[in-house]
């Protein structure tokens, strides 16, 4: 996967860097085992303090998304859940909003959404 | 504690005639830390410089690198720290081969091969004369020079001044690959709030002589919240604001900048009773507000944080 990251952005470069890896967990471009990259090249790659990068794996790591192998560096974890009831669907809640208001903006009915919604959710069994 | 301070000034103050332009300034480098320091020109940084090194005698304080009082630094402790001056000074009558031969005479320890490969970065050739370089170039060779000789501590008077875009990387590419042993320190002054939020890990910005930030980059980012208010009249001018840094018109609206919000803040902004929202605050946003801040002083300091 190819990380990007903009300084002068409203988002930190370490977080710009977490998001990117959750995003490419979440739509399968990166799989579960897939190796990292070791610190040090991604920061020489994205020309980042070695520090960034490592503050963006840790929360990774805490966050459950990436495991770490004593001496071989940090690998895509197995999903489990890593937070509590109430914060996922506190996470849950936060994702469908996004997605609610913009179909609503689109001017398609509640059937309508929820029909698509659900044949997404099929696709991925 | 062991000190894994590698620069450290108390009450560091410096005048010229009757003019202070470094004022009581309290600074910490830990050990492993690249620290970028802002600031206008004539904010200080390159006097603050000199005095670590030794070239300039403090008025009042004292500073101390690699645990030495720079007043005293022997040849011994020169020999860990490296320096590039602004404007890359080298001789124009050498070649860049020169250039290396001339370094490894006057050296102590000396890495031909980080030479040769610094050089290569920046796209020179060995047999080039320092009077054809451009100045990204000179850059190049004035870094190679600095790093071949293994210092612990760089110290970089404005590097990216005039680069081009290319140099601009390279430079940035050769310190972040400095940096990344963890134990090798930098501090670098620049206006190139980009590159700095690209290579720093640490802040330390100066306004005027004082410091008024010394801080972990993201602490810093995280700590300055700004907010975008509805207003013909500028909103702080009526109403006290605890932690205002800056407040800048937008047309017919304010962008109001603050350090250390907490509720109190918003309250205060609730108060108003004007349409204000939150937004996002980018390093150099938070940077500008505190460069460009003309009234209320509110400053913070964390110490070394390892």
């Amino acid at each position: 996967m190819q990380i990007r990251v903009i300084p002068g952005s409203g988002a930190a470069i370490y977080r710009q860097i977490a998001d990117q890896v959750r995003r490419a967990v979440a739509s399968g471009e990166l799989s579960i085992g897939d190796a990292m990259p070791s610190v040090r090249e991604l920061a020489k790659e994205l020309v980042v303090n070695p520090n960034t990068v490592a503050k963006a794996y840790a929360e990774l790591v805490r966050d459950g998304v990436l495991e770490t192998q004593a001496g071989r560096g940090a690998f895509v974890a197995k999903r489990r859940n890593v937070f509590s009831k109430a914060e996922r669907l506190r996470r849950l809640d936060e994702a469908l909003e996004t997605a609610v208001s913009a179909a609503v903006l689109l001017d398609f009915s509640s059937d309508e959404i929820l029909a698509r919604m659900r044949a997404k959710l099929d696709k991925l069994k | 504690m062991p000190d894994s301070a590698v620069v450290r000034t108390q009450r560091l103050t410096r005048y010229f005639g009757c003019h202070a332009v470094v004022r009581d300034l309290d600074f910490v480098v830990p050990r492993g830390s690249v620290v970028g320091l802002l600031g206008l020109n004539g904010a200080g940084k390159t006097t603050t410089i000199r005095m670590l090194l030794g070239f300039l005698d403090p008025t009042r304080g004292t500073c101390e690198v690699l645990g030495t009082d720079s007043r005293h630094l022997t040849p011994q402790t020169r020999c860990r720290i490296g320096h590039t001056v602004e404007g890359h000074f080298l001789y124009p009558w050498m070649r860049v081969r020169e250039c290396e031969r001339f370094g490894r005479e006057t050296h102590r320890s000396w890495d031909g091969s980080l030479f040769e490969r610094s050089v290569r970065r920046f796209g020179l050739d060995a047999e080039a004369k320092v009077s054809w370089l451009s100045r990204g170039q000179r850059a190049g060779v004035s870094l190679a020079s600095t790093l071949a000789a293994d210092p612990e501590l760089l110290i970089l008077d404005d590097p990216a001044l005039g680069l081009d875009p290319v140099s601009r990387r390279a430079l940035n590419e050769t310190i972040v690959e400095f940096s990344e042993s963890g134990d090798r320190t930098v501090l670098l002054s620049s206006h190139l709030l980009d590159d700095v939020e690209r290579v720093a890990d640490r802040v330390a910005l100066m306004v005027d002589g004082r410091m008024l930030v010394d801080t972990a980059l993201d602490e810093f980012r995280g700590r300055v919240a700004a907010w975008v208010i509805d207003g013909d009249e500028d909103p702080t001018r009526e109403h006290s604001m605890p932690g205002l840094v800056h407040c800048r018109s937008l047309g017919n609206r304010w962008h109001v900048t603050v350090a250390d919000a907490d509720e109190k803040t918003r309250q205060a902004i609730e108060q108003w009773n004007v349409n204000a929202e939150s937004v996002e605050v980018s390093f150099e946003d938070a940077v500008l507000a505190y460069l460009s801040r003309s009234r209320v002083g509110h400053s913070f300091y964390t110490g070394a944080a390892s």
